[in-house]
């Protein structure tokens, strides 16, 4: 059997893979090879010139920008080996992938799997296409890695919610179309009196106000919610669910904000590489700075085994078929080791990796200052490394509360 | 874990089974009491050989199986878990040297009695206390002099692989070649071996890059066994701590200790990651060096911490010797300080990266 079959697979990824390069070549942009996906980031708008526009528009016709998602809904309903070759054809032509964000990586799994029927028929298909763009309404000021506290209060009018609250460190909520936000509907009971929840920011009684960072930047927004009707058709699952729902997308997100692909891609070039156009080497082109040397080399040794253990957490959760329980112990692990090199990177360069405008820093100096600064955010956001810590320790490795 | 195909599933339940039930720590208690001359029960040695585990590596017209290093890794991890005592990974590296470096005359002679456990073989390259890729043995009209110190499994082994100056050497026990302990804190078999004058054939194949191929299947080996130890350490550490009551409430259940075990943990899955690359690198062929070099770090630094922390969370009961865990941080430094320290793979990270 094994040996009819076979050949007849090999012949259909064969042939799939020659319908990706022909797909390539129609569509995608020249121009934009190289590039990367601005959507994919909290960070401002970014202008989308024509051939960016074409190119995403073509992806989101083909559903491959989420190319496991089912057809149905505008995904692309490949199989895994599909979406990999896609991935590797994509790959070798220089091209990225134009849909991303939150609605990508963690609303449109989530609503994939709690939300009615009707719901991922008007919500996943503009994901997939990546028209829309979503935020996070999670955090407020008395609610941070006490996530449950919440006091953002939905009251129910019959027909409709009427939302009243604040909600914080709402990441690109200036920027965002709708925001997916757990709410209180009963303040007798702590979890099970939470719901998920889906926000309009267009809609009258939504304020934004962005919160200047110690980078300089404000990626992230305090959102102000007076008086907000949220009809009933945009509850998920649930009235009392939305704890459950909530900590599923926070294992999405986990997964995402450790990444190893994507912190490879934002690490860019080998620290080594770095360290060898501004320290001195010797006659053999090595680091005339053997402790630094030392440092670099115990980084990267240990950077490579994360690569090893971020790539091992994906074949593990694909063979298990759901979300690896690893995904706190890559969120505490990958954001650390973000921190530690972007701490060896300015070391590296002295005074000239601190700068912070005018003449006299090339682009890359000045944004590795910005990235430094706002890399602190990493271990704080998306459930802070104590919160990672306390996860593994109870749910992982079953250390009990206090009796 | 990696993803395992079904023959290596059977193969690591094989050897979990077996260490578990017949050789657990309280076997390597037996060995250390009883003090057989090779360093380990040759009843043991017998079974494992038995179980086709010395011929993981070597080619099937040469008698092995050739399941491959994954294999190869999973079983010695298991008896690291339980540090049993035995040459598997010595014979295993003696082996892939003449695998690697062996003409097929050499090739038909020895590797049938290696994968059999009829001999047991081992590496002999170091001269010092450090691992340091510097080697004077002479051989001149095939007969090899020099000294090599801390010899792992040399009291069992009667096939050296010789590390001299020009090259790898094959040398048997007999004439030439004497023996003198040096016991180390980890209790197993380790000797200085002198070479006087001592029939010696040269590895002729495998190129230039010969010793370092066979002393990056050495650090990967080594580190599968490590973490074996550091999986084990993890293990009845959390064990203890679920069990142990202090203040009316088990350990388990302070912040503080939880937040150190969800360290180790992080830490000990990065180290699986490690190992099971370099594993993985050997069965593909590609990267080896790299990737042994990540493997034996990696290695070190976790089973370092762990082994430390497996004390200090166990507390005064850690330092008995009643206590297994005290066994393990023995071992762990002798493990650490063979084929490279830290600080030496460190080096060689950044030479092969060229900075």
């Amino acid at each position: 059997m094994a040996t009819l079959a076979e050949p007849q697979a090999a012949s259909t990824d064969d042939a799939f893979r020659e319908e990706v390069r022909a797909f390539i070549e129609k569509n995608f942009p020249p121009e934009l090879k190289g590039k990367g996906n601005a959507l994919a980031s909290v960070e401002g708008p970014t202008q989308e010139g024509p051939a960016e526009k074409a190119w995403r528009e073509a992806m989101g016709a083909r559903g491959w920008g989420v190319p496991t998602w089912p057809k149905e809904y505008g995904g692309g309903g490949l199989t895994r080996k599909q979406a990999h070759i896609l991935n590797e054809e994509m790959a070798k032509a220089g091209a990225y992938n134009p849909i991303g964000g939150m609605g990508v990586m963690m609303f449109g799994p989530t609503l994939l799997e709690y939300g009615s029927e009707e719901q991922k028929r008007e919500h996943i298909p503009p994901i997939a296409r990546g028209e829309i763009r979503w935020c996070q309404g999670y955090s407020e000021p008395n609610a941070g890695s006490d996530l449950a506290n919440l006091q953002t209060f939905a009251e129910d009018k019959g027909d409709h919610y009427l939302v009243n609250g604040q909600k914080t460190w709402t990441s690109g909520g200036q920027w965002a179309d709708k925001c997916f936000a757990i709410v209180r509907t009963d303040r007798s009971d702590k979890h099970n009196g939470i719901s998920f929840m889906l926000i309009d920011m267009k809609d009258p009684g939504v304020e934004v106000r962005p919160i200047q960072m110690i980078s300089g930047m404000s990626p992230f927004c305090e959102t102000f919610f007076t008086d907000v009707k949220v009809p009933k058709k945009n509850l998920v699952g649930k009235e009392g669910q939305g704890w459950t729902i909530g900590k599923r997308l926070l294992q999405h997100e986990r997964t995402n904000l450790s990444g190893g692909g994507s912190m490879a891609r934002l690490m860019g070039n080998a620290l080594s590489d770095i360290a060898k156009k501004y320290l001195e080497t010797d006659e053999n082109g090595e680091l005339a700075d053997k402790v630094m040397r030392d440092r670099i080399a115990d980084f990267e040794i240990r950077w490579q085994s994360f690569l090893l253990t971020a790539k091992r957490a994906v074949e593990e959760s694909k063979a298990a078929g759901g979300v690896s329980e690893i995904s706190s112990v890559l969120k505490k692990l990958g954001t650390k080791l973000g921190q530690e090199r972007a701490e060896l990177l300015i070391e590296i360069q002295g005074l000239q990796g601190l700068g912070w405008e005018g003449e006299g820093f090339s682009d890359s100096e000045l944004s590795g200052v910005r990235a430094w600064l706002f890399g602190k955010a990493t271990t704080i956001y998306g459930g802070s490394t104590e919160i990672q810590n306390n996860i593994i320790a109870k749910r992982v490795l079953g250390m009990l509360d206090h009796q | 874990m990696a993803i395992l195909n079904e023959e290596q599933e059977m193969l690591r339940d094989m050897a979990r089974n077996w260490t578990t039930s017949e050789s657990p720590v309280a076997a390597w208690r037996k060995v250390r009491s009883e003090k057989p001359v090779e360093g380990y029960s040759p009843d043991a040695w017998k079974t494992m050989a038995e179980m086709g585990w010395a011929g993981i590596v070597i080619p099937e017209p040469f008698g092995g199986s050739e399941f491959g290093w994954l294999s190869a890794g999973l079983v010695v991890e298991e008896l690291g878990k339980t540090l049993t005592a035995s040459p598997l990974v010595a014979t295993t590296l003696a082996a892939s040297a003449i695998v690697l470096g062996g003409s097929d005359e050499q090739k038909g002679k020895w590797l049938p009695k290696l994968a059999s456990g009829e001999r047991v073989g081992t590496l002999a390259f170091d001269e010092g206390p450090r691992h340091d890729g510097r080697y004077s043995a002479k051989v001149e009209g095939g007969k090899l002099t020099g000294t090599k110190a801390f010899v792992h499994e040399a009291h069992g082994a009667t096939l050296f692989v010789v590390a001299a100056a020009d090259g790898l050497y094959l040398v048997e026990k007999g004439d030439g070649v004497s023996l003198s302990d040096r016991k180390l804190t980890d209790q197993r078999s380790h000797a200085e071996v002198t070479f006087n004058g001592a029939a010696a054939e040269k590895l002729t194949g495998g190129g230039d890059t010969l010793l370092d191929d066979v002393l990056d299947r050495a650090r990967i080996l080594t580190a599968a066994e490590m973490l074996g130890m550091a999986q084990q350490v993890f293990d009845v550490t959390l064990d203890y701590l679920k069990q142990r009551v202090q203040f009316n409430q088990v350990l388990a259940s302070f912040q503080a200790l939880q937040h150190r075990m969800a360290d180790l943990f992080g830490d000990l899955a990065m180290m699986r990651s490690a190992v099971e690359g370099g594993l993985e690198a050997l069965d593909s062929g590609f990267g080896i060096a790299r990737a042994a070099t990540v493997a034996k770090a990696e290695a070190n630094r976790v089973l370092h911490t762990m082994s430390r922390e497996g004390i200090q969370l166990h507390g005064g009961i850690g330092m008995t010797d009643e206590y297994d865990v005290g066994f393990y941080l023995k071992r762990a430094r002798v493990l650490e300080a063979s084929w490279g320290s830290t600080s030496y793979l460190r080096n060689r990270f950044a030479t092969l990266a060229g900075y």
